[in-house]
Parts: structure tokens; sequence; C-alpha cells
């Protein structure tokens, strides 16, 4: 068989001929394979049994490389976190790049790596996928997009409409960590930091907390873009009740702090890749907050605050001294201050 | 966070908040210059906390808000000339002028950056020295300085295509003009913290002499501010109105000699206009002749339109503390962060922006 004998991908890549064979085989079969995938047919055939969650997203993150993590790891734990969201245990995922003409085959060997990791991890296999090359200047460097199947337990029923008054709101750990490595990294910003991405699969803290709760589990959401403060936002807005947190228990790293003061950002806002947020009947409330703080990416998790009757529709935070105001839905792009 | 933290310790802050109120001077009406201090009023619910005792109000302290329209349709005009770069604060972007905004103009092809500061503009002219860039130049005293270094810099490396567009405002006039217009009944002042970090705290002096009120020079935390409200309560209490500066880590009562230099080697003083407020003498910052070959007002003539303010829009009140955002009928309903009509709904400084974000649970 033809080598891949490039260090960059080229638009022959993606012609569907001999080099294509070669950098499926050399660079995506190697590192990703598995019974069903190696098949290589058009489709990959599964047998399923019970409910099914089908989610997907499409990953443009830039730069793909960033501290703590790379697109790749991104593109698995983003889908697998969709999954986990719903409750369900994912299981399989798709895999589709698009590379532009240019790519440094080393990178895509780094980032096939990743996903590899990442797929490790949170216990799932890519069993099809898809590569496309486009010219120079028609994508930036890499995209990818991942689809993901999982299961739904019996008895689990989580949505963001199904809050309900005297629940208890948990945040699995400190927010803003990936928003903030990310920007950190863009052109133009060019200060250094110690932030570093949480990415990560939340889909074993998912299966330990159904475990603990079971159908006390009331919603489950992870505070990607728009940050804790839109997916509050979400819960209150789907379930019509308000939400009170308290701005003293939201736990924030010391970096991730000092760069919003920096940057004129408030960390309620800024993204997240390893994070979730729950509601909770009260009664279940510790018993989930044990079984989150036993595991590896919860072991910062804190109650931070409860669903009330009063102000349906809105999020109400206490301040550090006592007032309280509204947590409004993320508005507009997040742009460092002026003066 | 170390030098933070401090700055916002609630028991401290809620002591602060118990002796404001414990005073003996009741209904003080306090008016915060700085949108960066509205910005730490309305997240820290400070407001709230000091009602009835104490009511603040916005002021005009919001460099993009007070842009003027016609300005603001100027800059837009230069982004519509072909092969010019528009170096920008990301606030300017979404601001609407008459006919569309800057991001519209993007959308059309225009060539407009975001940039971080004045230094990137000047790179950016460096990169590109085929293509003029100009830069809009908002802001106050705290920037003009940074703007001013830009200039003698390129001056210093002989860049030919690097331009300001000065619309720079000096905040001593404005506080004087909202004054003598009478419309707002202050007891005292919570004056600006980085403006006087470089002009020092002499410019104010007109408060007590002239006006017989008091100013405190604030910082951003949620203390520096309930600091310098207790401060201004104390003067109102005592019957001895002055300029005081509760912002020592960050002000000195002379300022900052080498910025005021610099600003001062490479702008004057001119007459301003300012959005809401009309032409104020000597308020603003042109570039001073020898500087002329990096003002883009004289090395661009653009076609000027005749400015239109949008119909039922109140930032121009609102920045003369004559109406919250609250009074305004399009807030929250027409205007939104999403569509700002105003400016004030645009910068993250700007009073209705603020309002939005962080209104109070109780409003």
């Amino acid at each position: 068989m033809e080598h891949v004998m490039n260090d960059q991908i080229l638009l022959a890549h993606g012609t569907g001929g001999r080099l294509s064979r070669a950098l499926i085989s050399e660079y995506l079969l190697q590192a990703l394979d598995n019974p069903i995938l190696r098949v290589l047919d058009d489709a990959a055939t599964l047998s399923l049994n019970g409910r099914i969650a089908f989610t997907t997203d499409s990953y443009v993150v830039s730069p793909p490389f960033f501290p703590g993590g790379d697109i790749g790891r991104l593109a698995v734990c983003g889908t697998v976190n969709d999954l986990a969201m719903a409750g369900a245990e994912p299981r399989y995922l798709s895999l589709s790049f698009i590379l532009e003409e240019g790519f440094p085959l080393d990178f895509l060997k780094r980032i096939v790596g990743s996903i590899r990791t990442a797929a490790e991890e949170a216990g799932v296999i890519i069993v099809t996928g898809d590569t496309k090359v486009v010219n120079r200047g028609g994508a930036d460097q890499i995209f990818i997009n991942t689809a993901g199947i999982g299961i739904i337990p019996d008895g689990i029923a989580v949505s963001g409409s199904a809050a309900q008054i005297g629940d208890k709101v948990i945040l699995s750990g400190p927010i803003g960590d990936h928003g903030i490595a990310v920007l950190t990294q863009r052109e133009g910003l060019s200060f250094e930091s110690p932030v570093k991405s949480d990415v990560a699969p939340l889909n074993r803290l998912v299966a330990a907390m159904i475990d603990s709760a079971a159908d006390n589990l009331h919603s489950l959401r992870d505070p990607t873009r728009g940050g804790l403060a839109t997916t509050l936002n979400e819960f209150a807005e789907q379930s019509w009740v308000g939400i009170r947190i308290d701005e003293s228990t939201i736990p924030v790293n010391e970096a991730v702090r000092a760069a919003c003061e920096l940057l004129g950002l408030d960390p309620l806002y800024v993204a997240n890749e390893g994070k979730l947020v729950a509601v909770v009947a009260p009664q279940k409330a510790s018993a989930v907050l044990s079984s989150l703080t036993a595991t590896e990416y919860g072991s910062q998790a804190a109650i931070i605050g409860e669903v009330v009757a009063d102000h349906p529709g809105k999020v109400v935070l206490r301040t550090r001294l006592g007032s309280s105001r509204v947590i409004a839905m993320l508005t507009g792009e997040l742009l460092p201050r002026i003066c | 966070m170390k030098f933070l933290d401090e700055y916002r310790d609630p028991r401290v802050g809620q002591e602060l908040v118990k002796k404001i109120c414990a005073r003996s001077v009741q209904g003080l009406r306090l008016m915060e210059f700085c949108g960066g201090h509205t910005v730490t009023i309305m997240r820290n619910g400070l407001r709230q906390l000091l009602s009835p005792h104490v009511l603040l109000l916005s002021g005009p302290g919001c460099p993009v808000c007070v842009t003027a329209h016609a300005d603001l349709d100027k800059a837009i005009a230069l982004a519509r000339q072909e092969g010019t770069i528009i170096a920008t604060f990301g606030d300017m972007i979404k601001v609407p002028g008459s006919f569309g905004s800057l991001q519209t103009v993007r959308a059309e092809g225009g060539d407009i950056r975001v940039v971080y500061s004045a230094a990137d503009a000047l790179s950016l002219a460096a990169a590109n020295p085929g293509r003029p860039v100009i830069f809009l130049g908002i802001g106050f005293e705290t920037t003009a300085p940074t703007v001013a270094a830009s200039i003698l810099e390129a001056q210093a490396r002989g860049l030919k295509n690097y331009y300001v567009l000065s619309l720079h405002k000096i905040c001593p006039p404005v506080i004087k003009a909202i004054l003598d217009a009478g419309e707002i009944n202050v007891h005292g002042i919570i004056l600006p913290g980085h403006v006087s970090a470089v002009i020092g705290s002499a410019p104010y002096g007109f408060l007590p002499q002239k006006y017989g009120i008091g100013g405190v020079i604030a910082g951003f935390e949620p203390l520096d501010i309930l600091l310098a409200v207790d401060m201004l309560a104390a003067q109102c209490e005592q019957k001895i109105p002055a300029v005081e500066i509760a912002y020592r880590r960050g002000v000195r009562p002379e300022g900052n000699a080498r910025a005021q230099e610099v600003m001062e080697t490479v702008f004057e003083t001119a007459d301003a206009s300012w959005r809401g407020i009309g032409v104020i003498p000597r308020s603003g910052l042109m570039l001073r002749k020898e500087f002329e070959d990096f003002d883009a007002t004289a090395a661009f003539s653009v076609d000027t339109v005749v400015s239109r303010e949008p119909a039922g829009c109140l930032c121009g009140d609102i920045l003369r503390g004559v109406s919250t955002p609250l009074d305004c009928s399009l807030f929250s309903s027409i205007c939104t962060p999403e569509n700002p009509v105003g400016p004030c709904m645009v910068s993250s400084e700007g009073a209705c922006a603020a309002q939005y974000q962080y209104g109070a649970c109780d409003e």
C-alpha cells in the first residue's frame, strides 16, 4: 500500500483514492481500531436495546491546541457529555474531519491520539467516520464533527424542564477554565496564564449520580458556551421556576479569577467543557454531592443554590455583600473592557 | 485573590453599609461619574444595600456612550473607504450610527479589527505598510496617554500609514457642564479612579469652590465605592465639601506626570460634542498641528451624512443623570444587548447594559 509520504495534508488526501486510503489506515484506523470500524463499509451496523439518546456537534475551536487539551479531546468529550446530560450511557461515536490543505500531518496524528485517549477514558468507540480536505482558506486548519449514540437506563428522565421547587442545584467544580485557557491563546491577547482547559468526559460522574439518586435527579446540563449563568437561566425558563444561587459557594480557580479580572469578564459566563450542573431533589442532594466528590472530575463539587417558587424564569444571585441581583443570559460577544 | 479580596470582604462591606446608613444625613443623592463604577455598583447590588439612605445616579463616564452620533457616523464612513483598516476597541463595533454600524460595514466587507490597545493598532500599521490603518481614539484621560505614546512611536519609527481619529474627551469639563445645567441636584460626586490616576485630584477643585459639593475619587471594587460613599456622607454631615481620594493605592494627588506630559505633547484641548449633552468647550482632545500627519481628520475627507438620533432612545438623558435606564420605554423591550438602539446598551460600561445584565431582583 502507498504510504502517506508527506508531512502535510494535500487535496489528494480527500479524493477517495490511494492517498485517502493511506491516510485512513495509517492515521485513523491504527489509533482507533475496533471490530466495527475495521469493516470500513459505508455504514456501521450496531445492535442496541432500550431508549436511545442521539446527538451531534461540530468543533471549530481556534487554536486547535490549547493548554489542557486539543480539538480532538474536545470533539470526544463534547459529544460524550451531551449524551451523558440526557442521562444516557454513551456507547458509539462517529468522527468526521474537515481538513484544510496544508494542515501538518503530525498535528493530525496528535489530535487522533487525543481522540483515542479520550474515547478510552469515556468508554466509547468510534464506529464510523469521514475525511474531507478543502482548499487552503476553505476551513481554519481543522474542523471535526462527532455524533454519538447512548442508552438511557430505565426510569431515568432528566430534562431541563424537570426542575421542581425545593430542589438543590449542584455544580461539579470550578468554572471558567476552558474559556480562559482558549481565550488566552488567541492572537492579540499576549499574556501568559497557567489556566488549563477542564475538557473531560463526564459520563462517569453522571453514572455515579444516577446510582445515588435514580429518578431524584431532575435536570442535568454541561455549562459550555454561555457558561453557568446561561445554563441556570435555561433551567429556570424551561421549568418555569426561580433559581437562587449564592455567590460565595461557586468555586472559581484563582488563576481564572485573575484572568477574568484582567479581561473584564465574569466567570459565570465563561465556557466550561468538563463541568455539569445538576438539579436534584433535596433529600438526595447530599448523597449526590458525595458521589460526585468521590470522582476525579467532581472532587470540588458544591451545592450552589436551590429552586424556588419566587421569580419564575429568573436566576437570582445573592452576592457576598448580601444583596441580590438577577443573573441574565449571556448577551453578545465576550469582549474585554476598554477602559 | 491577593490585592482584590481585601477590597471585596463582605464583613467589612456590611460594616460600611451600616455606618453609612447610620449617618445623620438622609436621602443623600450622589452621582457615580464612571461607567466602571456603575458596573461595580450593579454587580454587587450596592444601590439596593444603600437604599433609601443614599441614591446613586449614573453619570456620563462611559467613553463609547458619550461619542456623538456625528462622530460615530464619521468613523463608519472612514471604515467604508476602500483599502482602509479600522482598528478599534470591541465595544465600538456594535454601536448603531445613523446608517448602520461598524459591524454592518464589516459584514459588507470592510476591514475592521478589534484591538486591545493603541500599541496593537500600531503593530497592524507596521504589518500592512501599503494600507492606511485608522485607530478610533475613544476614551478619557485614561486612554489618551497610551494613544499619544503610539503616535510618538509611529513618528519615531517613521510609519506613514498610521492615523488616529481622536474622539478623546476629558472629564472635568463635562462634570461642570452637568452641574451648570442644573438638572440634577446632587450632594457629591464619586470621581473616576483611572482618569484620576493620570490627572490627580487638583482638577476637581471647582467642585467645593464653585458648587459647594464634595468629590471623592474611588477605585472599582465594592469596598472602594462604599468607602467613597461614606466619605461623601461624612462631608455632608460635617458640611465641609472637599476633594478627597478613597483610592490611594491607585491615585496620587499630583497624578501621573509622565502620562500628562505625553498627552500634552501630542494633544491640545478642543471643543467636543457629547451625546445627549451637546458641545462642551475645551472638553475634547485633538492632535496638535505638528502631528497632523497622523490625524485621520486632516488626512481623509469623508462625506458627512446628516446624523439622526434613534427615536425614543433616552441615552442622552441617562448620560446626564436625568433619567435611568428603567425610565426608557425601549429598555429591554426594543433595546437589548443583542439589538441595541443606543450606545448605553452596547458598551460594557453603559448604564443600560449594566442594568440589563445586573438588574436587582426587586426592580
